[in-house]
């Protein structure tokens, strides 16, 4: 809008000038004519209106007139002419006026274009003439649109009229009340617009009076008298319509002035001059009329309007804008298009399509059926009543269910069609054919019970058969290159025998099998072979002996000639069974041929061609017998050589075992001699040696008998016997037979009947051949005729272009007799090879056979069945129909002589060509493998050829068995290529050390997890990497003992060490065992209240819950998952809130009084609860004085931060302390946080500001005045794995305070005179109100034992006792999910052990029950201190996420290290075997979370034990650290607490009462006597007092080292008298127990180092490293004294107990010289 | 650098996540991460991202992020090759952010122009209860860490449902990989790689 502002200021600049010049030329007839142009345009408008569709054709209008934006001004000047001829009847349409409004407002949407339009026909002034006649045509030419726009918009209009009338009344209202006050300024932008688009349209409808006029005349007759009155009012409805126009927009409202008094008058006027004329032209000559009135104001006003065309608006433009400024912003548009038309921006609003008229034009085309009832009429022919049939009787079928809405709906689509009445019935509703849903179901119901079912309908299952081809596709199909194609000719076949055969034929067809022998025989002539070779044979070894001389043969050479000679003899052999075969084939084809001469003699006809001729070839007899003799003479010599030496051979072979038997003889001669001496002799040795020499002999050997020597003369006659048989006797002529057929066959009508029959039925035969390929008939050959000499020619090639592999082809002969069709036989021809190509494969002669069962009544033999050819009938012979096809398969030849065959390769092996090319043995396979040796044995003895091309592949293959040794595998070789896929061998691998790397790094071997980088090459790898590893491993047996400094406990932290790794491992598999969470996170199924309290629940009760913002809450925090952190990210967050009864300080007397002395008699037994405090406060404390000065200083991995100093021995700090927490080696993995073993250290102080003397204050010169110390008071300990456990921490606990604290005394009567006696008595020492969590929050890392649920332990327990505690423990877990429960625990082996196992009484040590026998309370406390004594090692530190390991009594004795759980075993043992009553409590606590305690009951109370430090508490002790009990187990059964609290204050612990326990074993599952998994008693070894002392000495060293370590800027004196005197007060205090000796030892303390200021305090520890010892000691501070003159005291005492148990106490003392 | 005798062999990833052809949704986004061996380390470049939120356009319906990969690894061992793992996110019915597939792929070790279009899944809810609460709540099941996808261990238990396809571009450079022993590139009797639009290749013009 700014830039057309821009050029609207320029355009004004421009027009006033302009209309200065012009206002002076303007005369009266211009400013008429422009008036007049005006009116006629308004009235242009209303005759539009006027008509049918005024809102539509102004529509259509406009377009034309954007399209036409070159229009010209005296175009609208002709348009003016015809519309003031139009004028008066226009008029008449008034009553159509307000129709005439809503289009106009209509129109308003459209403003925007028509006032561009406009304003482009306005800037065309100057090309008016030439335009005038472009527009003259066009206007002709724009016609059509309008008539045909016409039929369909009136629906539309209707609303809008509505609309509109609404806003004209509002409008007409306002304008009448504007017309009144003559202030008709109002800028009608829109309706200027109008007027002009007016004329346009007007100017095309000029054209096309006929249409426009039919209406007008109608109009104008009925409404013709209001003519007058309408002229009047229309001008007053054209103002109205003007202020009726929502006027927001920039007006382009040139012609806003026509509203004035002034210019209404004109328009009236000329209307009155029109009028005569017009209503000349009325009835009927409107045309004439119009054109009249064109013609007029042409006339008049064509002169006028030509040039200053423009003028005219301007002209009144200029008169309103004297009356109003307004204006003018109209005017410049219209300069600005003068200005530069070509730089007219069109800017147009996006189109939309109103809603209303959306609907409106998609009315035109869609209809939407009504879903109202359409009443009975208009469903049934004129003057029809409905008719229903139920009502006169007859049946109609029940409708189906069609709902309501959607007959209505059908009802009216139909209606709308042609012919809708055939839809319906005589009742007026669609018709319908009855539902076809039946009610019940038609088929019989099957039941799917197994027995009931008939056996008929019973299903089987039938395993799915794989096909085996089904996949196997050709290579490469689909690929141009990949046609394959297979030729299968099937040539013809020839029956052998056929159930038509007559005997005849029989015979015949036996002939000719005969002759087809004699030929092929005749054709190898094998004979002659053999015979050429024997005569080589015997050429060869007559030379080589007439070569030798028959002397000096070698070695070889007679070998070679023995085996010529055997050469020779089985050559023979095989010759002479030859020439045997010829002579009998001769024979038998003569016989043949005699029988059937003797057949057609017989039948009288002839029915085979079979001719046989016998050639005789003349011998010339002499050389023949010569030749005959000399044969036989060779073989007959031959034969006695072999005689001979065979002869020879068995001599020798006699006479050898002869000689053997005689020896034998001998021996047994003299053996017998033996045994009668040995007989005398006795001797029982000889005697076995003898039995055995005996044995040695063995059975004795048959006496050889002498071979017969061979009679020469009968192997001459049998040779001669035999050349008798089987050779042609010499000189008889040579028989070749030659067979023809040539013989003619008897006409049929020369045959008997039964032949005649015989032949009829051959004809009546017809054969084809199917081909199939895989088993699929792929095609078929033609049909052909028997004829009569059996024989079938067929001819045919089939080409098959193949994708499958091929497997199978095969031909099936059928026989067709009359219709019906018998499968003959079934052919299977072999796949050809690839390289066998069309042009050059043989057709093969395939021999089939049918045992078709076949039988005529005729001459024909039938098949299978007998016959004979004997007159009786005897002799019978049964035949099968038999044939041989001539076929030949092979692989086509493309078009440019490239086979269509499949790649060698692929056709040669499938899938094993891979291994064939690497492995000739593979090549055979497993089984060919086996026979190898055989083979080759095989293949030396037959003397295979080597030269003979079929022997090739065997030869090849011996020469490959040879070249590698072969050794027959005795294995299976299941992956036989896996050692080509080695890349080396396994030694290789073991000596690469890089390889080693590697594999250490996979097998998660702890020094190379995770390890990067494993180097690309060997020799980057150096052996140091595997220096820890290596020493590890041989390490592994040596105990270090300096590490720790006792022997057992070393060898228990290696026991602990395997046993953890053993575990690991176990639990390895575990660990890559995922679970769906491990993976998947998921949201929770809300749950609706319940005891879990679920999501939903919670959150719903929470919306209830009023809004206490003054109590404020520690809010859920998003949970972290480990993996993504670094150093730094995780932050400790510790609250440390307020304390509780913190120690005072003494009074600092200088000199100690006897008086104070005797009155302070505070007891400092922290760790008895029952004692009641009696303490007095002295009556000279300083009131003024500050009691204590604490401050809070936590140590976290040393790091050391601190709370400000509060005051007084209740202090409240409220701070907020932030520790950084940087996990080992910043391994951040849950497992790595499970496994951190630092503490968090909150240590609490005071702070003791000393005034500097006067003398020091000189010494050291206008510096400190003063100086601040800090003591120890007391500290409590939390591990961080208890904090990452829990996640958070929120409690008061109670603080470590050592017995003594020198300085302090416990105060609490100074201010508690009052009421709170009470409860202070119950909670002695001083507490500490703590919360901490870690920021951000850690998700803590479940331990396997969740896992572990679906992964079964081993286990030894009853399979029922199992499923209980499942179930026990799931119940538990949903009614309470906030109370543990725990049935099964794993042991150390890793095996589930039933709970209860684990209880069982056993006896503490005797030193123990002997220390105070009289006081049982005592003894108690004693045992309890004893086993807390044994250190504490949670197991999730040593096994790390794995799981909660229980250990057995004695293991954890020998062990000395367990959890919290193991120690509440032992103790509740010990307390049961000491005749109390003791429970197992499975809760929670504080700060240690899940855990075990135990529960006495003891003079009708109730004492709950913490075991991991011998204290106990009764059950209404507030600061009982234990929060929630789950259950209660003891050595028979486990209770699980469903009573409404879980805090031991508010439970009854009767687990008799079912309401509150609930018992794992009830009277439903009764206890099964589970025995116990302890040992019967415990047997408890003395500790070495000597070990101990020189423990005692090695701590005392270490931890001196130490503490002047931690003083590296400042000299540590080491006070020896005070030393000593702490020393000789530690065995003391282990004695009491640490009771009611503080108070003589401090005095003894103060008597002896009176001048000393003295703060220290004894530390007791349980012993198990010095780690935590040099912890705690670091951790009280006191080496942090930075005082010059300060002198250190320290004292060890390790106290040992029973069993190797230690208790570590250690004194240590600041002291500073006061004086 | 010019050393003779490399220790190590570089991979230099260039790339983008070109596009998801996602059906059913729109407004998602993306976001990688490089999954690799111990003995990879990687040199320069970003080794996760996440992309801008893009919508289908009309025509295509198609998303298209075109969020470039840029990374140089090093590695002695070809073992743990590194994987991408590609997770999409966005909002559902109810404007919750929720995850609309996980996928991975190896990186290509031939030297050259690789596109990549890998399935993507999510995992299922493990019943009808809980699809219908995830549903409402907006609070799909999801892979504690994405980096599951890349791997084989625990994904027995999963059960995941494929939801759309994600193209990835990759040009590869590969440096002292030939001299450390490891051969991968094409043989020559390997066709040549199909390049982006094949068959209307234009000729290269500089």
């Amino acid at each position: 809008m700014a830039s057309t502002s821009d050029i609207r200021d320029k355009l004004r600049q421009k027009r006033r000038a302009f209309q200065e010049s012009l206002v002076r030329v303007r005369d009266d007839t211009q400013a008429l004519v422009s008036m007049a142009m005006d009116v006629n345009r308004d009235s242009a408008m209303e005759d539009l209106a006027g008509e049918e569709e005024p809102a539509e054709t102004l529509r259509r209008s406009l377009k034309a007139q954007r399209q036409r934006r070159k229009k010209k001004l005296l175009e609208e000047m002709a348009v003016e002419e015809s519309q003031t001829g139009a004028d008066e009847e226009e008029m008449e349409d008034g009553e159509e006026e307000e129709d005439v409004e809503t289009s106009a407002v209509e129109e308003v949407s459209e403003v925007q274009s028509i006032q561009q339009s406009r304003g482009r026909s306005e800037t065309e002034p100057e090309t008016e003439s030439e335009a005038a006649a472009r527009s003259f045509t066009r206007s002709s030419r724009d016609l059509p649109p309008l008539p045909m726009s016409r039929p369909s918009s009136s629906i539309s209009e209707s609303s809008m009229r509505q609309r509109m009338r609404e806003k004209l009344r509002a409008a007409r209202s306002k304008a009448e009340s504007l017309l009144q006050q003559e202030v008709p300024v109002e800028p009608a932008s829109r309706l200027q617009s109008l007027r002009d688009r007016d004329t346009l349209t007007r100017f095309d409808r000029e054209t096309e009076p006929e249409l426009r006029h039919v209406p007008d005349g109608d109009s104008s007759e009925i409404l013709g008298k209001v003519k007058f009155r309408e002229a009047v009012r229309r001008v007053r409805i054209d103002a109205q319509r003007e202020a009726g126009i929502p006027t927001g927009e920039e007006a382009y409202n040139f012609f806003t002035f026509n509203f004035d008094p002034e210019p209404e008058e004109e328009p009236s006027k000329r209307r009155k001059k029109r009028r005569p004329k017009s209503e000349q032209a009325e009835g009927g000559q409107e045309e004439e009329g119009e054109g009249e009135g064109e013609e007029e104001p042409e006339e008049q006003e064509r002169e006028v309007e030509r040039e200053p065309a423009r003028e005219d608006d301007e002209e009144e433009e200029e008169e309103r804008d004297e009356e109003a400024a307004l204006v003018r912003d109209g005017e410049e548009d219209l300069f600005l298009i003068e200005q530069s038309s070509q730089d007219f921006l069109e800017v147009r609003k996006a189109e939309y399509i109103g809603y209303n008229r959306r609907v409106q034009r998609e009315s035109e085309l869609l209809f939407t059926p009504s879903v109202r009832t359409v009443p009975a009429s208009n469903k049934l022919p004129d003057n029809m009543q409905p008719r229903y049939l139920e009502e006169e009787g007859l049946y109609v079928g029940e409708r189906p269910v069609v709902s309501l809405t959607n007959e209505n709906i059908l009802e009216n689509r139909i209606l709308r069609q042609d012919q809708a009445t055939k839809w319906f019935g005589d009742d007026g509703r669609i018709i319908v054919l009855p539902d076809p849903i039946k009610e019940s179901s038609t088929r019989p119901p099957l039941f799917h019970v197994e027995g009931d079912l008939d056996p008929s309908l019973q299903t089987v299952y039938r395993k799915a058969i794989k096909s085996k081809y089904a996949k196997r596709y050709m290579p490469g199909v689909g690929d141009t290159q990949g046609d394959y194609q297979l030729d299968v000719d099937v040539a013809g076949l020839i029956f052998s025998h056929h159930g038509l055969f007559s005997r005849e034929h029989v015979l015949g067809a036996r002939l000719a099998q005969l002759y087809d022998q004699h030929l092929s025989r005749q054709h190898k002539n094998l004979t002659r072979l053999l015979t050429d070779k024997l005569s080589g044979l015997r050429n060869t070894i007559r030379n080589m002996l007439e070569l030798h001389g028959g002397q000096g043969l070698s070695e070889i050479t007679q070998q070679r000639i023995a085996e010529y000679k055997q050469e020779v003899k089985i050559t023979r052999q095989m010759r002479d069974a030859e020439q045997e075969k010829d002579r009998a084939l001769l024979k038998n084809i003569v016989k043949v041929w005699k029988e059937i001469k003797a057949l057609r003699e017989f039948q009288r006809f002839t029915n085979t061609p079979f001719k046989l001729y016998l050639r005789r070839e003349e011998v010339d007899r002499a050389s023949d017998e010569r030749e005959h003799e000399a044969e036989i003479l060779a073989e007959v010599s031959e034969l006695q050589a072999e005689s001979w030496e065979d002869y020879e051979k068995k001599v020798t072979e006699y006479k050898q075992q002869n000689e053997e038997w005689k020896t034998w003889k001998k021996k047994q001669k003299a053996m017998k001699k033996k045994k009668k001496k040995k007989q005398q002799s006795q001797d029982e040795e000889e005697d076995e040696v003898e039995e055995e020499s005996e044995e040695e002999l063995g059975e004795e050997p048959t006496k050889p008998d002498p071979p017969e020597e061979p009679d020469l003369d009968a192997v001459e006659r049998q040779v001669r016997e035999k050349a008798a048989r089987i050779r042609r006797k010499p000189g008889e002529p040579i028989l070749v037979p030659e067979l023809t057929a040539s013989s003619n066959i008897t006409p049929n009508e020369q045959c008997p009947r039964a032949e005649f029959g015989r032949r009829q039925d051959v004809l009546k035969r017809s054969l084809f051949v199917k081909v199939l390929y895989n088993d699929k008939e792929v095609s078929r050959t033609d049909s052909r005729a028997l004829t009569a000499d059996f024989r079938v020619h067929f001819g045919q090639i089939f080409n098959l272009k193949i994708i499958n592999w091929p497997e199978s082809i095969k031909l099936q002969v059928y026989e067709t007799v009359g219709s019906s069709t018998t499968q003959l036989a079934e052919v299977f021809v072999p796949v050809p090879e690839p390289s066998i190509l069309t042009g050059s494969a043989t057709s093969e002669q395939l021999e089939f056979s049918s045992n078709q069962r076949v039988t005529f009544n005729h001459e024909g033999v039938g098949s299978d069945v007998p016959f004979s050819f004997e007159a009786d009938g005897s002799n019978r012979l049964t035949l099968l129909t038999s044939g041989k096809l001539s076929c030949c398969v092979s692989w086509a030849i493309g078009e440019d002589d490239i086979p269509l065959a499949p790649p060698m390769t692929h056709a040669s092996a499938g899938i094993n060509s891979g291994i064939m090319q690497m492995d000739a043995i593979a090549c055979i396979g497993a089984s060919g493998l086996n026979d190898m040796k055989k083979l080759g044995k095989w293949a030396a003895e037959s003397r295979l050829d080597p030269n003979d091309p079929n022997n090739a592949s065997i030869m090849q293959l011996l020469s490959v068995v040879s070249g590698g040794e072969v050794t027959v595998p005795d294995y299976f070789r299941l992956e036989q290529l896996q050692e080509e896929f080695n890349f080396l061998s396994d030694e290789e691998l073991d000596r690469s050390r890089r390889f080693r790397l590697l594999r250490l790094r996979t097998q998660e071997v702890a020094e190379f997890r995770g390890y990067k980088f494993v180097p690309t090459l060997e020799r980057e790898v150096s052996e140091k990497v595997f220096q820890d590893y290596e020493k590890r491993l041989r390490d592994g047996e040596i105990v270090d003992t300096k590490e720790h400094l006792d022997a057992h406990r070393a060898l228990v932290a290696k026991y602990l060490q395997k046993v953890r790794e053993s575990v690991v491992n176990r639990f390895l598999i575990a660990k890559h065992h995922f679970l769906l969470s491990d993976v998947v996170l998921e949201e929770e199924v809300p749950t609706i209240g319940g005891p879990g309290a679920g999501v939903l629940g919670l959150n719903l009760f929470k919306l209830a819950e009023p809004k206490r913002p003054l109590k404020p809450r520690r809010k859920e925090r998003k949970k972290v998952t480990a993996q993504n952190l670094s150093d730094g990210d995780i932050k400790l967050l510790l609250n440390i809130i307020r304390a509780y009864d913190i120690p005072i300080r003494k009074p600092q007397a200088s000199k100690p009084s006897v008086a104070s002395k005797s009155t302070r008699s505070v007891t400092e037994t922290f760790t008895t609860g029952h004692s009641s405090q009696t303490a007095m406060q002295g009556t000279d404390w300083p009131f003024n004085q500050v009691l204590v000065r604490p401050f809070v200083e936590v140590t976290f991995q040393r790091t050391v931060l601190q709370t400000s100093t509060a005051e007084g021995p209740n202090p409240c700090w409220n701070e907020e302390i932030l520790l950084s927490f940087s996990a080992p080696n910043g391994d951040y993995s849950t497992t790595s946080l499970q496994s951190v073993k630092d503490e968090v250290f909150i240590n609490i102080f005071d702070e003791v500001v000393y005034e500097i003397s006067e003398a020091e204050r000189e010494r050291e010169r206008g510096g400190l005045y003063a100086h601040v110390e800090r003591h120890w008071l007391g500290c409590v300990k939390i591990p961080f794995s208890t904090i990452y456990r829990q996640s958070r921490i929120d409690g008061t606990f109670k603080v470590e305070m050592p017995p003594v604290l020198l300085g302090y005394t416990k105060e609490n009567h100074l201010v508690s005179d009052g009421g709170y006696d009470i409860v202070r008595n119950l909670t002695e020492g001083a507490f500490i109100t703590l919360f901490i969590t870690i920021e951000p929050q850690l998700v803590p890392g479940e331990t396997i034992r969740e896992k572990m649920k679906d992964v079964k332990f081993d286990t030894e327990e009853d399979e029922r006792v199992l499923l209980a505690s499942e179930f026990f423990e799931k119940d538990a877990m949903q009614r309470f999910p906030d109370r543990p429960c725990l049935t099964t625990v794993i042991d150390i082996n890793g095996k589930t052990v039933f709970i209860t196992r684990y209880i069982r009484p056993l006896n503490p040590p005797q030193e123990l029950l002997d220390a105070s026998p009289n006081n049982p309370q005592e003894t108690m406390e004693l045992v309890a201190r004893y086993v807390s004594l044994i250190p504490s090692l949670p197991d999730s530190v040593s096994f790390a996420g794995v799981c909660d390991l229980w250990s057995t009594c004695n293991q954890f004795l020998t062990l000395l290290a367990g959890d919290e759980e193991e120690h509440a075993v032992l103790l509740c043992n010990y307390f049961l075997s000491m005749g109390k009553k003791a429970w197992l409590i499975i809760g929670t606590a504080i700060p240690e979370g899940l855990t075990a305690y135990v529960l006495t009951y003891e003079q009708s109370r109730y004492l709950i034990w913490n075991p991991s430090n011998g204290q106990y508490y009764g059950q209404y002790d507030t600061f009982c650290p234990l929060q929630t009990i789950g259950c209660l187990i003891n050595a028979d059964n486990i209770w699980f607490n469903i009573q409404m609290y879980d805090a031991p204050m508010r439970i009854s612990f009767d687990v008799t009462k079912s309401k509150f326990w609930k018992p794992f074993f009830s009277r439903a599952f009764s206890y099964p006597g589970l025995s116990s998994v302890q040992p019967e008693e415990l047997v408890y070894r003395r500790t070495d007092k000597a070990a101990a002392t020189e423990l005692q000495d090695r701590i005392e060293k270490i931890l001196r080292e130490k503490i002047m370590e931690w003083r590296p800027r400042h000299p540590t004196r080491w006070n020896r008298y005070c030393s000593s005197t702490l020393r000789h007060f530690l065995p003391k205090l282990e004695l009491s127990g640490g009771r009611d000796v503080a108070e003589e030892h401090r005095l003894e303390l103060q008597s002896l180092l009176g001048e000393y200021r003295i703060s220290g305090f004894p530390l007791h520890l349980p012993f198990s490293e010095i780690q935590p010892i040099i912890e705690a000691v670091y951790s009280t501070g006191v080496h942090k004294v930075e005082m010059s003159n300060v002198e250190f005291a320290l004292a060890v005492y390790v106290h040992p107990y029973p069993n190797n148990v230690l208790s570590v106490r250690v004194y240590l003392a600041s002291l500073i010289r006061t004086r | 650098m010019a050393s003779s005798n490399p220790s190590v062999f570089l991979l230099m990833i260039n790339g983008q996540i070109e596009g998801g052809n996602f059906p059913e949704y729109d407004d998602l986004y993306c976001k990688y991460c490089f999954v690799y061996g111990h003995d990879w380390a990687p040199t320069s470049g970003l080794e996760e991202g996440i992309s801008q939120i893009t919508c289908k356009s009309r025509e295509s319906h198609k998303l298209i992020w075109n969020f470039p990969l840029d990374i140089t690894f090093k590695s002695t061992n070809p073992f743990g090759w590194p994987q991408i793992v590609v997770s999409v996110y966005g909002p559902d019915v109810f404007a919750n952010d929720v995850v609309r597939g996980y996928g991975a792929t190896h990186i290509p070790f031939t030297p050259g122009k690789h596109t990549r279009t890998i399935p993507m899944f999510v995992p299922e809810s493990t019943s009808r209860l809980q699809k219908l609460t995830s549903w409402l709540m907006g609070r799909r099941p999801e892979f504690t860490d994405p980096k599951v996808v890349a791997q084989g261990e625990g994904r027995e238990v999963t059960r995941v449902r494929s939801q759309g396809f994600v193209t990835l571009q990759f040009n590869i450079v590969t440096k002292d990989l030939k001299k450390l022993g490891y051969d991968t590139t094409p043989g020559s009797s390997e066709a040549p790689p199909i390049t982006g639009l094949s068959g209307t290749d234009q000729p290269y013009t500089l």
